[in-house]
């Protein structure tokens, strides 16, 4: 753990000695809790706005977010399908995890899909998050998504065309129309694996848990 | 003013009506700008979407309670400013609760959901909120300034600072409405409209690829759906006030409906053209241009 993140005393400007631990100050250490899907007829309309809605998160973790670029200018254009940017993971609601994912990416991936609010959806772009694909035997790289956090869709390919972008998009429609998105809950009742999982492969961990 | 509990009825039915034009506009809007950007675009309903969706989203984090009364102040100050102006001109259910002294309390409205939501995005904690909003903070009182001496000029040219009476004085013709009347004014508050609305080149307030997003960063779920609401009613009662005051109100929906999508696309045109202002050249633009303009209209006014 690093040094600033340690337990520590420091004296307050009035000369009091006060304790401080900044892990709990700065992020909570609450476990995630399932929410359960509400009356099916108001989940199924719910359901319908939320496919027809996917924030995307603006973070590309690897060389596929360069196919992301495409996809929202004028040749593939996917605002007409209700896809739509957004830079901030307290508003987006799918995670694109673009291609390989390095360990030390994978820390921050895991703390901005926390920091997403339910429900959530998370797209393995390209080979890579599948089985590891060009990068399988790297050292600093990991090879299988869903040990991590639970993916609604892969996209293979290395790289995909914006064309299987687009495919894969729909998808995820499909799935969370059907009720089948339900990758936050997963992840909530399955935290202790998760966590084991992610602790495995992260050897500085200095963070609590579960940061939201 | 007489009130009455049919006053309440009436005051619910012009935000239902604003809201849904607000989102319509916006969708039509987002629309045009792709098509000037050779998209195809978002469907015209996204909007809706994008509300409901966020009001389906179950979960929230709290930050606190100011957290939760940000959005609130925001929507406010939006519906605030609606609902003191009349809406449609002469029309008993859309005059709304305007009163002998409405023109002072809707500048005030205007200022009043950006204070909210400074307190909101301090609470929220994440250092681009109080980026976003330090540079919100300083743009408005920019802008506010010359729009406060253009309507300062119009209150003087027609002895009043009620609305309705304003409205009423620009009634026959178009000559007789303030653009034409008081074409300095109007110059004045229509660039600093260009402010108000926060489309480039002054949307460096929200700035949604250099900062993320600006003061709305930390909220999400319903808050947001709040905030969108906002967003929706707030520039179409800013379109409302600023067509009662230069482009003599409107008598009727269709009427209304031209009028305001006509001011809006002033601020579209010259966003689809004009690339961002960082915050300190829109602030010296602003005291330079529209202030001029405006001082001369105040001056001119005096003699």
């Amino acid at each position: 753990m690093k040094e600033d993140f340690k337990k520590r005393t420091v004296i307050t400007p009035e000369g009091k000695p006060l304790e401080i631990d900044p892990v709990k100050d700065y992020f909570s250490d609450a476990r995630p809790k399932v929410h359960k899907p509400a009356n099916p007829v108001i989940e199924k309309f719910a359901n319908w706005a939320r496919a027809n809605s996917l924030w995307v998160l603006g973070f590309g973790t690897g060389c596929g977010a360069i196919e992301m670029r495409p996809l929202m200018t004028p040749r593939f254009d996917a605002y007409r399908y209700g896809i739509q940017w957004r830079p901030t993971p307290r508003q987006a609601s799918v995670f694109v995890i673009s291609g390989y994912l390095s360990v030390k990416t994978l820390k921050r991936v895991v703390r901005t899909y926390e920091q997403m609010q339910n429900p959530k959806f998370v797209v393995g772009l390209g080979s890579c998050t599948i089985n590891g694909g060009m990068y399988w035997d790297s050292y600093n790289t990991i090879n299988r998504l869903d040990h991590y956090l639970p993916v609604d869709v892969y996209i293979a390919g290395c790289m995909p065309r914006p064309e299987s972008l687009l495919h894969g998009f729909e998808e995820l429609k499909k799935i969370i129309k059907e009720g089948r998105g339900e990758g936050a809950n997963k992840y909530a009742e399955e935290f202790d694996w998760y966590k084991a999982n992610q602790k495995k492969v992260i050897k500085d961990w200095d963070m609590p848990d579960y940061n939201w | 003013m007489d009130f009455g509990f049919k006053h309440i009825l009436y005051a619910l039915l012009t935000v239902f009506i604003v809201l849904n034009y607000g989102l319509i506009l916006q969708g039509i809007v987002r629309k045009i700008g792709a098509r000037v950007g050779r998209r195809y675009g978002i469907r015209w309903y996204q909007p809706y979407i994008d509300i409901i969706k966020n009001y389906a989203k179950r979960s929230t984090i709290t930050h606190g309670v100011m957290f939760y009364i940000a959005p609130v102040f925001r929507l406010t100050g939006g519906i605030g400013l609606l609902l003191f102006m009349p809406v449609i001109f002469g029309s008993e259910i859309f005059s709304n609760f305007s009163f002998a002294g409405d023109l002072v309390l809707v500048l005030y409205f205007q200022f009043f959901g950006v204070l909210g939501m400074a307190l909101g995005a301090a609470e929220g904690g994440h250092p681009y909120s109080a980026i976003g909003v330090s540079r919100g903070l300083s743009q408005v009182t920019a802008f506010e300034l010359p729009l406060t001496l253009g309507v300062l000029a119009i209150a003087m040219q027609y002895q009043t600072l009620n609305i309705t009476e304003i409205v009423a004085a620009q009634q026959g013709g178009f000559l007789s409405w303030t653009l034409f009347t008081n074409p300095f004014a109007t110059i004045a508050i229509m660039f600093s409209f260009l402010g108000a609305m926060g489309r480039s080149p002054f949307d460096v307030v929200l700035a949604p690829q250099e900062i993320p997003i600006g003061p709305p960063t930390e909220f999400h779920s319903g808050l947001l759906g709040v905030l969108q609401l906002n967003r929706a009613i707030f520039p179409a009662a800013k379109l409302i006030l600023f067509m009662n005051l230069l482009f003599g109100g409107a008598t009727s929906w269709p009427e209304l409906v031209v009028k305001t999508f006509l001011i809006y696309m002033w601020s579209v045109f010259v966003g689809t053209v004009f690339p961002r202002f960082r915050v300190d050249q829109s602030v010296r633009w602003f005291l330079v241009v529209p202030l001029t303009i405006a001082i001369i209209a105040i001056i001119l006014i005096r003699f």
